[in-house]
């Protein structure tokens, strides 16, 4: 049996399993806290930042914390709102983000969260990189402009022996996501699409296929990111 | 090439996470890491050849492409460009006929930039095949290349003037030079190696040690600050039945060199503290990590390991005492500053890329394949170790309130005698500036606590180093007013954060390059004041990365725009925030021409 905690998100009393990720407690009471690198069932890595809140007072992630008795968190502060929205714009400044020709725009959460955010331009300078699309591999495509190095398909995504087959490259400003030619070599066409689902933008795709669901049916065509939770 | 590779691998015994010291090891036999290397590598290990350049890719020291039979590092730091790194610089390219960043066609030398190696007293200086070469000048730049070019090995083009103290010694014959310029009474007093060790295994169980630090007021010496008997005390108290301690020699913080000074010259007593450190917690294992930069030193340190263990002091029954084991053993990194954020630092002698974890857990709880680890400073063992033998109350004697004892710094810059200093808490920047020699109305600034500290001007220096006020882990940059303090200081420092990111966290990997952008515009003369409330605002964002570089990666800029506001001004004030620099003639200039000619 496990415990049940009691803490409050923004004077709100929230009650949630003990030691449960703290985005996720939020979620079951119904507080969207925005996340780009998060994913549900693979491990946390706070790379994006996004998703911190005060807890009693000091920034933390939410997705590398666990929930604990009275514990007292603040996430909507105009701070830390400001700091969210700075996060994406510094992210649409970094990489080369077109979402009229790209085949994730409707899906694509770091869109999704522009939109949330209401942010029409950057404040920060853009970079305009020059980053190669990969199209080597015999499934997969791997945009670079795209990538946001969030790191869920290094976590999330392993081969059937459980080996990994996306890796970081280099550091910094150059950071970079390589795909093993080997162990990513015999994928099936399920993990494949995983790949590409559980990457937030359009940086995976699977060759020759896409998405299914036309734009217009697409999950943020019409709703804003987290509304789902927020309006249960 | 194959046999080398699979002989290296059979020494760490296939282990993956000593996957550092097979790259190092391979790269030091064979050059560099080639693509088939890495295949080999791959196989030999059974890891995916993308998680090998996962951690190859990383460190700046790895290369996989030839790198020149001499591979020449010249240290970039604020220091070394303060004392001719340019003239330096031109030399050498003029000489080997190449550009920095390129190797010979013969392959036989490569030239190559990097950030500060820990010579900031006797700069400029560089590496060459691993060897520092300090204080140089063109013409010895101009013999290096034309030694180089009649094949002489790395001994001869360095010569036999080699520095004083244990720098002279036979497994080390380095040409650095010690320049400690004031010993304390704590680090630098009169030791005899052993004493501790004898002292506590005659009368002090672990408990005592942990009691007698945390009287003492001991705190981490790494910058931090964090009170080093807790940490400890709670190591002590974790779970698990093997703990490691950490001796964290990855002084990686420009215009840092104490360490790189007390492990040449007192490397038993770094030792020792690490197994009083063992003892006190319950670990039986002690890691160094060297940084790269210092992997000169490797085999003298060896040596001197070696000679602990024929004097007792290390390995089994340690003082005699049966249940003391320990051991250590030395970890070099390849070339990565955030790999002195103590998380870094674990994951990287875990043979993995320098990126530092999320906390909660810490390493205390679980660190160094997920056992409970203490990672401490080298000088902080060092004082734990004169802590056991007179005592907290002796100690406590010296110092400030909140910073009890004495402090090693490394002073460099515009002044007549850089190099250690050892005193008590409670100097002012005033002192130390004239104990260096620095006359007070010719210096512009000082840069306290390296570039993730701060640069301060003349109003504080009567500021006293100590946590309550100037906190440091142990640096102070001198500047003098004829320097350029944004081109030769601010832009120095925040090109070095843009390339020390790890890039894991958004805010550090993308305002980084956008604080070095507009420092360089501002240098460049097209700097509007609007940048400058820019830096000043958004420097907010980093506060929230995950590790200290992240957070403290603006500090140069927006220290120094705080405390030199005025300079900043001053390079912006001819340029006004609209585009009426925009001239519409100037602009269709060329076309109007061309359409003159028809």
């Amino acid at each position: 049996m496990s415990t049940f905690v009691k803490f409050i998100i923004d004077g709100k009393i929230c009650l949630s399993e003990e030691g449960k990720q703290l985005i996720e407690a939020a979620k079951e009471n119904d507080i969207y806290i925005p996340t780009l690198c998060n994913y549900p069932g693979i491990p946390p890595k706070g790379s994006c930042r996004i998703c911190t809140v005060l807890i009693n007072n000091r920034p933390a992630t939410a997705c590398t914390t666990k929930v604990t008795e009275n514990m007292d968190i603040k996430t909507s502060t105009p701070e830390l709102e400001d700091f969210r929205k700075a996060v994406i714009e510094l992210l649409f400044s970094e990489g080369n983000h077109f979402c009229p020709s790209c085949e994730r725009s409707g899906n694509c959460e770091l869109q999704a969260l522009a939109y949330r955010y209401k942010i029409a331009v950057s404040r920060f300078p853009y970079f305009f990189p020059e980053r190669s699309v990969e199209s080597w591999h015999p499934k997969l495509i791997k945009d670079h402009n795209r990538c946001i190095l969030c790191k869920r398909c290094i976590r999330g995504i392993k081969n059937n022996d459980g080996k990994t087959i996306f890796a970081y490259g280099r550091r910094g400003q150059y950071l970079e996501i390589n795909i093993d030619p080997e162990t990513s070599k015999n994928i099936s066409d399920e993990l494949a699409e995983q790949a590409m689902n559980i990457c937030p933008v359009g940086a995976i795709l699977v060759k020759e296929r896409g998405f299914i669901t036309p734009i217009g049916k697409r999950k943020y065509d019409y709703n804003i990111i987290g509304s789902e939770i927020e309006n249960q | 090439m194959g046999n080398t590779i699979n002989a290296v691998i059979k020494k760490y015994n296939g282990d993956e996470t000593r996957l550092m010291d097979i790259l190092l090891d391979i790269q030091t036999e064979l050059g560099y890491i080639s693509d088939w290397t890495i295949e080999q590598i791959s196989k030999a290990l059974d890891i995916p050849t993308v998680e090998i350049i996962q951690t190859l890719s990383f460190y700046h020291f790895f290369h996989r492409e030839p790198k020149g039979k001499y591979t020449i590092y010249l240290n970039d730091s604020v220091v070394s460009n303060f004392y001719g790194k340019e003239e330096v610089k031109k030399v050498f390219e003029e000489e080997a006929g190449i550009k920095f960043g390129q190797v010979t066609p013969d392959g036989l030398i490569g030239l190559f930039e990097t950030a500060c190696i820990g010579m900031s007293d006797q700069e400029p200086a560089a590496l060459i095949n691993e060897q520092p070469f300090p204080s140089l000048t063109p013409e010895k730049a101009r013999k290096i290349i034309k030694m180089m070019k009649e094949g002489k090995s790395i001994e001869d083009i360095k010569g036999n003037k080699y520095g004083e103290g244990n720098n002279s010694h036979y497994l080390m014959r380095s040409l650095v030079n010690n320049n400690i310029q004031e010993r304390g009474a704590v680090i630098f007093s009169d030791y005899t190696p052993g004493d501790a060790i004898k002292k506590v295994v005659k009368e002090l169980s672990s408990t005592d040690i942990i009691e007698e630090i945390k009287k003492s007021y001991l705190r981490g010496r790494g910058g931090a600050g964090f009170p080093t008997g807790l940490k400890w005390e709670i190591a002590r108290k974790a779970q698990g039945d093997i703990k490691y301690i950490f001796c964290n020699a990855d002084e990686g913080e420009p215009g840092t060199f104490k360490d790189r000074v007390i492990l040449t010259e007192l490397p038993k007593l770094v030792f020792e503290g690490m197994i009083i450190a063992g003892y006190a917690v319950g670990a039986k294992y002690g890691i160094l990590y060297l940084r790269n930069e210092y992997r000169y030193m490797r085999e003298y340190l060896e040596h001197v390991l070696q000679e602990m263990r024929d004097d007792g002091l290390l390995g089994k029954f340690i003082g005699g005492k049966k249940g003391f084991d320990f051991d250590i053993r030395i970890q070099c990194g390849a070339g990565a500053y955030v790999c002195g954020e103590e998380s870094a630092l674990i994951e990287s002698a875990e043979g993995k890329r320098g990126e530092p974890r999320d906390r909660p857990p810490f390493p205390v709880e679980s660190g160094y394949l997920n056992r409970p680890t203490v990672v401490n400073n080298v000088e902080t063992f060092c004082t734990a170790v004169k802590i056991i033998l007179n005592g907290a109350e002796w100690y406590n004697r010296m110092g400030t309130k909140e910073s009890r004892g004495t402090k090693v710094l490394s002073v460099s810059g515009d002044c007549e005698r850089p190099g250690i200093y050892e005193v008590e808490w409670g100097f002012s920047v005033n002192d130390i500036l004239r104990k260096a020699g620095a006359k007070t109305h010719e210096v512009l600034a000082v840069q306290v606590g390296g570039p993730s500290g701060s640069c301060i001007s003349e109003k504080e220096f009567n500021r006293i180093l100590a946590y309550e006020d100037l906190a440091t882990g142990g640096s102070l940059i001198i500047i003098g007013k004829k320097r350029n303090l944004i081109k030769d200081v601010v832009l120095n420092f925040q090109k070095f954060f843009m390339e020390e990111s790890c890039g894991s966290c958004v805010p550090c990997r993308v305002l980084t390059v956008i604080y070095k952008n507009i420092i360089e515009k501002i240098v460049r003369g097209e700097g509007r004041s609007s940048d400058i409330e820019n830096l000043q605002k958004w420097a907010v964002f980093m506060k929230n990365n995950r590790c200290g570089l992240g957070q403290t990666a603006t500090n140069p800029t927006i220290t120094a725009i705080k405390n030199f506001k005025f300079i900043f001004e001053e390079s912006v004030k001819n340029n006004s925030e609209n585009f009426y620099s925009f001239n519409e003639n100037e602009a269709v200039k060329e076309y109007v021409e061309i359409f003159n000619k028809k």
